[in-house]
Formats: structure tokens, sequence, C-alpha cells
């Protein structure tokens, strides 16, 4: 109980600082900077809440943004924005048809196993960007899509999206976390530990997978739908954009798999550094060289995460120098340093 | 009828190529259990690296061949040693997907700063001639091209099948304990074997480069195809690429022929789904779900 | 009485090697029964197609009275019939209350409950204690050792209350106060009514704990009946010690 108690204070602060940022600073570039840090910690929350929970890696997942964003961009083509609002309010909808739309996807990927299903989600990643660009009647094809817009105040424009997208942020934090103390959580924790095992103990693990893919799907959707409102016009290699996909699953990694705020930390390193290393090298494709070489340091010098690394050092500090013992188990051998009785 | 079996043909001659490349994919797979992403930059580099020879020395990219292979496959050990080999542990399959991702997007970065990012074609000679038998089209640079491809696989095939080190491979891919036992050094053998991977995608390149226009971000669209080959293949077999590809050559062409150009892609994507629901493993690939 | 588990000419072939052989045994309910045999006579492929874990190339099983016609270690843990494994699988970063409990089955509506309620708690406290392991029941199984990972697996597969556990090796590389432990929890849950199909090595614990032995050599049935008879079959002493 205490402990859910630290972590609920701890979240709720770090969530109050977020919503007092964009009052701290009114220029536009930091702003929009951070609009895009919350968009990919969300994105990355999303992603870790399927694969860092099952162990699946999805690397395909950057298909349900731009189906979020073409699902908010044909819907407002029809509809009237109103006050502006509106594309906001629509957010669960689009989160619930997307969800739902990912399920049969969802249900084919997952017949694969572990290294199938990474290739079979990056080939679908393919095949939604050339949907994109091909259903020139539903997408406008490579002309792109262009959305109303708003009338927002220009000094505070970027708040109302920046708001939306922490509000996005927030509820994924808040699905994860209760997935990660619930039964479901437990499930999908055995699944990543051991699928076969897991399935010999009668865990249901294709329901329980296919039900954080699509809630997974639904978040991301989200993501899409107000990043495709935020720059009004959106072309289909941007909105199915492996290297989204690359930005929503790094800080995962670096922050760490399976754990609640490391996909969040992750985001809020590597965006703002992302930021400054296009603006350095942006102009020549340096820029894309640099990018690659700090995925590939992570992934080799930190494969485990921060926080699970973090986590690993408190863990030996504390058990320096103990072995577990059951209840009547004679010890084999004594300590170093006593004497054998 | 006539423009159905010029399309088979194309797709053959197509196919040839992308089985060349998909061969060297799908036997690193077999491996060491690591996807190359990068395949398809290594196809795009070389492709550039031979069109470069062509402009500058005139270098037929046919021939460019001898001088790509041995070149990139130095590139491809030194690749495996220092990014691949030290993967470890649990998920250490998918991480090498995510690495060799990087990988590629550092070599596309590369070839975007040396040359543009506008399409380049290596502009030979006979690029757009053709020959005629029976009535039907031959693209020259294709059927050399296919010419080519063939030929490096039955020295791939010959080399699995009839060498000391070829052994050394399909122990390493049937089971490494096992291998490890009988002498062999699993890492040596990881580290050719994806020397050897990169060096089917060299000669591939050379290939690529004369028959389709690239620019340094295409690799994605070969990749994308390359996967699904293997996949449909099953991971690890190398006849099961071949014939993969050879489908895939020839659905796009055949589609692209009869419906359009751009539902190609799309029909091999929905072939390839259609078998991995009946078939989660491909055609040749081995049940290791027991379940 | 019917046998709780009826096997009838189950085969298993890899390649050019038959693991599995026409195998044809029956497990008496309340009973535990040993299957032993010299190494690579397929015990462990038989456990494997038993389970679900392996598909048979032919051949049929009955357990509780109902044939299997598509063997599934989830549909079978759901009947009754569970495994434990050669090599313990648990789960390495969960708790070993939180590894009972995973084992506990779950209605679709509970999901989004809290992972270990009260009830499950207590059910998994309850178990951990007749293992000996409640101290460390909080502790990340992954930090067990070799003998406690068998244990806990053994405790976790009895959470689904089942009538058969087949337990492959269970005292295989354990320590000898922990092949005590472990001998003793089968005599108390066998004096509960329930039924044991082993594979073991430890032939002395063989002898004074299962009746009957079923032996197999090459995949094949060779002699099945009670240890004292078994141990003295001249085919038997043949395949072991070979010629």
């Amino acid at each position: 109980m205490r402990i859910r108690a630290v972590g609920l204070a701890r979240g709720g602060t770090i969530l109050a600082l977020l919503c007092a940022l964009p009052f701290a600073f009114s220029a536009h570039w930091v702003v929009n900077m951070f609009v895009f840090t919350l968009m990919y910690a969300a994105l990355a929350v999303a992603w870790n809440l399927f694969a860092g929970y099952s162990g699946y890696i999805s690397l395909g997942h950057v298909a349900f943004f731009g189906l979020g964003a073409y699902a908010e961009a044909i819907t407002f083509s029809h509809t009237s924005i109103g006050s502006g609002y509106r594309p906001f309010y629509v957010l669960p909808l689009v989160a619930i048809g997307v969800g739902l739309a990912s399920l049969p996807i969802g249900w084919v990927a997952l017949r694969t196993r572990a290294i199938t299903f990474a290739i079979v989600t990056l080939t679908m990643l393919f095949v939604f960007q050339n949907l994109a660009t091909n259903l020139r009647s539903i997408t406008h094809g490579s002309s792109g899509y262009a959305l109303p817009v708003p009338t927002f105040s220009v000094a505070t424009y970027e708040r109302p999206f920046y708001f939306a997208m922490l509000g996005i942020l927030a509820v994924a934090l808040l699905v994860s976390w209760h997935v990660r103390t619930s039964k479901l959580g437990l499930m999908l924790f055995a699944i990543r530990g051991d699928e076969e095992k897991a399935r010999g103990l009668g865990v249901r693990t294709t329901g329980s997978k296919l039900l954080v893919f699509a809630v997974s799907a639904g978040l991301t959707a989200m993501a899409g739908a107000v990043w495709a409102y935020y720059l009004t016009y959106i072309y289909p290699q941007y909105a199915v954009d492996p290297l989204v996909m690359i930005g929503s699953v790094l800080p995962v990694f670096l922050g760490g798999r399976g754990t609640l705020w490391g996909p969040v930390l992750g985001a809020f390193i590597l965006v703002p550094a992302q930021q400054y290393l296009a603006y350095r090298l942006g102009a020549s494709e340096l820029y894309l060289v640099a990018y690659a070489a700090v995925f590939v340091v992570i992934l080799l010098v930190l494969p485990r995460g921060i926080l699970p690394s973090l986590g690993g050092l408190v863990e030996r500090w504390r058990y320096r120098g103990s072995a577990l013992a059951a209840d009547d188990e004679l010890p084999l051998q004594p300590r170093i340093g006593e004497r054998a009785a | 009828m006539h423009t159905v079996v010029q399309a088979v043909i194309l797709g053959v001659l197509t196919g040839g190529v992308y089985a060349l490349m998909s061969s060297g994919l799908t036997l690193v797979f077999g491996i060491m259990r690591v996807i190359n992403v990068a395949q398809g930059a290594m196809v795009i580099l070389a492709a550039y690296l031979s069109s470069l020879m062509f402009s500058r020395i005139g270098l037929d990219p046919f021939l460019s061949i001898f001088l790509l292979v041995p070149a990139m496959f130095v590139v491809g050990v030194a690749a495996q040693l220092l990014f691949i080999r030290s993967l470890r542990g649990d998920h250490s399959v998918e991480m090498s997907l995510l690495v060799t991702w990087a990988l590629a997007l550092g070599v596309e970065g590369l070839l975007s700063v040396g040359f543009s990012t506008t399409d380049r074609t290596t502009l030979t000679s006979y690029a757009d001639k053709s020959w005629s038998l029976a009535g039907y089209q031959f693209s020259v640079p294709r059927v050399i091209g296919f010419g080519v491809s063939i030929l490096i696989l039955v020295l791939l095939f010959a080399l699995l099948r009839y060498t000391k080190f070829g052994r050394s491979i399909r122990a390493v891919v049937q089971n490494v304990a096992a291998a490890r036992l009988l002498g062999v050094d699993p890492a040596r053998v990881s580290a050719i074997g994806f020397g050897i991977g990169v060096s089917t995608a060299a000669a591939a390149g050379a290939v690529y480069g004369v028959i389709y226009p690239f620019n340094p971000g295409s690799h994605y669209d070969l990749i994308s195809r390359l996967l699904s080959i293997i996949v449909l293949g099953g991971l690890g077999s190398v006849g099961g690429a071949i014939i993969a590809a050879l489908l895939l050559g020839i659905t796009e062409s055949v589609v692209s022929v009869e419906v359009s150009p751009t539902w190609a892609a799309l029909a091999f994507f929905i072939v390839l789904i259609a078998v991995l629901i009946v078939r989660p493993q491909g055609f040749f690939g081995l049940r290791e779900r027991t379940l | 009485m019917t046998p709780l588990l009826e096997v009838d000419g189950l085969t298993k072939r890899f390649g050019g090697v038959t693991a599995v052989d026409a195998c044809s045994l029956d497990v008496p309910a309340g009973s535990i029964t040993a299957v032993i045999g010299p190494n690579g006579s397929g015990k462990t492929t038989l456990f494997n197609l038993l389970t679900g874990f392996a598909r048979a190339d032919s051949g049929r099983m009955a357990f509780d009275g109902r044939t299997i016609r598509r063997p599934d270690p989830t549909t079978l843990y759901r009947r009754g019939l569970t495994r434990t494994f050669q090599q313990a699988r648990i789960f390495g970063d969960l708790t070993l209350v939180e590894n009972l409990t995973v084992a506990i089955q779950q209605p679709w509506h509970r999901v989004g409950f809290a992972s270990v309620s009260r009830s499950d708690r207590r059910r998994a406290d309850g178990l951990l204690e007749e293992f000996g392991l409640a101290r460390l029941a909080d502790e990340q199984a992954g930090r067990l050792s070799y003998g406690q990972k068998k244990l806990l697996e053994f405790a976790t597969v009895l959470m689904s209350e089942p009538k058969l556990v087949l337990l492959d090796e269970p005292t295989a590389g354990v320590n000898p106060v922990m092949v005590e432990r472990i001998e003793q929890r089968i005599r108390d849950l066998h004096a509960r009514g329930l039924t044991f199909l082993v594979v073991e090595h430890n032939m002395p614990l063989v002898m004074s704990l299962c009746d009957p032995v079923i032996v197999l050599d090459h995949g094949k049935k060779i002699a099945e009946g009670e240890p004292a008879i078994v141990q003295r079959d001249p085919v038997v002493l043949d395949a072991y010690l070979g010629t």
C-alpha cells in the first residue's frame, strides 16, 4: 500500500510539472519541442504496454499512428472543427475505432513466433505506407491531405496540442500502470518470461496478447490524430514513417522495456537530443548517421535500459553476499569469513 | 495471354535477382539467428559503388562484381564482429533486427552525404536493349542479371554442399551445440557467414543498379520485399527463399500488368498473409512452435 | 477400474530416428507410476507427446476416460493433467507468490483485478508453506537455487488441483536433502489422492516410491510391473548394461 501511494505521488508530481511547463516557457520552439517529446513519450508508453510487457517486438505500430492521423483528417474534411476543440473530443472514438480495426491484424500477426512476428509487423509498416500512398481516393495519396486550421491564438498556439498530447500520455501511463498491477499484467509477464510454460499453466496467451495489442494500437492512433491536426497537412510517407517507429521504440530500450516510467525517461532524453542533432546537422544527411550511431550505442551498451540497470545495481548492493535459504534447508557451505559449524 | 507470359518472363528474371539477395539474408538467419535489416542498404551501397566505378573508370557493373564481392565481404565480417557479436541474452534476435536497422540508417545517411538524393541509374550501353525470342522481349540487363544471380546461387549451393566450410555452416544451422562438439567454431562461422550474406547483396546490387533507378532511401522498398520473401520461404531455408523470390517476382509482374502496378506489392503481401495463416512457419521453415 | 491415463501405440519420429515406438501404457488412478530407461530411450519425448508439447505421428491417448485427439498444454492443464520439466521452468522475473498465482485460472472478467488477490495469496502461501519456501514468498524467483526452483515448479503445477502430475526427473541435479523433501512431497500428495507419472534415474527412489514401473528402451516399452520384478527382469538389465 505504501508503495502505491509513493508511486501515485511521484506520478502526480511529474504530471503537475508537465502541466505547468507551457506556462513557464513562452518561446514557441520550446513548447513545440515538448509537444513532440510528449508525443514520443506517449507512443513509447503505448508501445511498451504491448511489446515491453509481452516481449513481442512489434515493428509495425506506426501503422496505427498513420491510421489515427488519416482518420482525423478524413473526419474533419466532412465535419467542421467547431471552436477548434472538436478534433480533440473525437480522440476516444479514434482510439476505439483503430483498436477494433487492429484486432484482425493482431490475430494474424500473433500466430507467428517471436522473430517472425517482428518481421511480419515490419512488413505491415511498409504495406500500410504503400496503402496510404496508393489509396488515392481515400487518402489523396502522395499529394497529401489537408486538415482545417484552428483559430487558436497565435501566441499560445501550441498549448492545446501540448495538453492533448499530455492527456494521451497520462491515459497511456494510467493504463500501463493498471495493467502491470493486474492479473493481465501477470499473464503478460509470464508470457514474456516463458510463453510455452505459461500455456502449460493454462494462461490465456492469445487473448491477453490481443487485448494489449488493441489497447496499444488505440493509444498510438490518438497520438497520430493529434499529430495530424497539429501539422494540418499530412503525407503518407510521414504518417507511416519508419523513423517514427524507431522514435517510439528507442526510448523504450533506453529507459527500460517493461518498466512504467522508462519509456517516458527515454523520450525526454532522446527527443530533445534528436532535435538538437537535427538543428546542428539537419541540413546535411549526417543527422541520420548520428541518429543511427546513438541507436546502436544504446542497444549495445545499455541493452536493458536505464531503469532496470539502475535497479540491478541497487539489488546487488542490497543483497550483497547473501544467498537465499529455504526454511529448513541446511546451508551447504559457510559464508566467507565464518567458521563451519 | 501473350501479355501474361511476357509478365511471367519478366517476373522470373526479377525473381532471380531477389532470390540472390534473400538467399544471403535467410542463410545468415539460419547460422546465427540474426535478421540483417541492412541487407537492402548493402544492395543499394553496392549499386552506388558499381555505378560510381562505371562513371569514373568505365568498369562494366557486371565486372565490378569481382571487386565488390570481396570488398563487401570484408565489410560484412567487420560489421558482424563490431556490432552483432556482442548481442546476447533473451531477445538477442529481435535486438539484432534493431541493430541492423540502425546500420541500414547509417548507410543511408552516408550515401545521402556522399551522393545526392536524386535517383540514379547505371546507364550502360545495353541498359535499354532487349533480345527477342519467340515473340517475347527479354531485356538484356535483366537476362544477364538473372544469369549472374543463378551462377552465384549455384556457387553458393556448391559451397554449402561440397566444401568443408559449407559443412560447418550447415552443422551450425542445424545444431550449434553439436557443431561445437565436432570442432566447429560457431563464432568464426557466424562472422564469415555474415560476410557471405553481404556478398550476395553486393553482387545483387551491381545488377540492381543497371535495372532500376535508385536513391539512398530505396533500401526500405527492398528490405520489405526481402523480409516477406524469407518469411514466406521459411526462415533459414535457402531453397524456400529462392522459390518465394520467384513467386514474388511473378506475382508482382503479373498483377502489375493485369490489374495495376500500385497493387502489385500488395498482392504479394496478401499471398504472404494467406500462407502464414495456414502455415505460420512458411514453406520450409522449421516448426519451432511445437503447439 | 479405468486407468487415469491410457496410452495406445504412440509413435514419434524425428527425421530418421524413432524416438517413441508404438508405446502403450496405462497409469492407474492413485498410483505413482515410474518411467525409467537408459538415456535416449524416449522418456522426455513421451512426456512431450502426452502433454501436447510435441505432436505424435500416430497413436492415441485417453485421460480420465476421454480420448484426447490433439493434446494441447492449455486444455490438458484445465482438465487436470500437468507436468514439470527436466530443467525447472519458472518465471524468473516474478516473485514466488506471483509464479503460483499465474497458474490459477482467470475468468476474463477478472483480468483487470489486482494481480494477487487475498484468496490467491492465501492459497499460494499455503502451498509455499508445505514446500518449505514460505520465507521466500516475495523474492524474485530468478534468485532461487536450482533445487529451490524445482520445488517452486512442482508447487506451481499443483495450483490448479490437478488429477495427474507428470514429473520429469524431479530429483536430477539436486542435493540429497532436497531429494528427501521432494520425495516427501510426492508421498504426501499421493496420500491425498494425486496420481503421478515420474521419469527418474534415481533407482533407489524409484524402487521405494513407485509402483508400477515402466521401462523404455529405444522408444519401446520393454517391461511393466512391480518394481521388485522389473528390477530382476533380464530384458531390463540387458537394456541398461548393454551388449
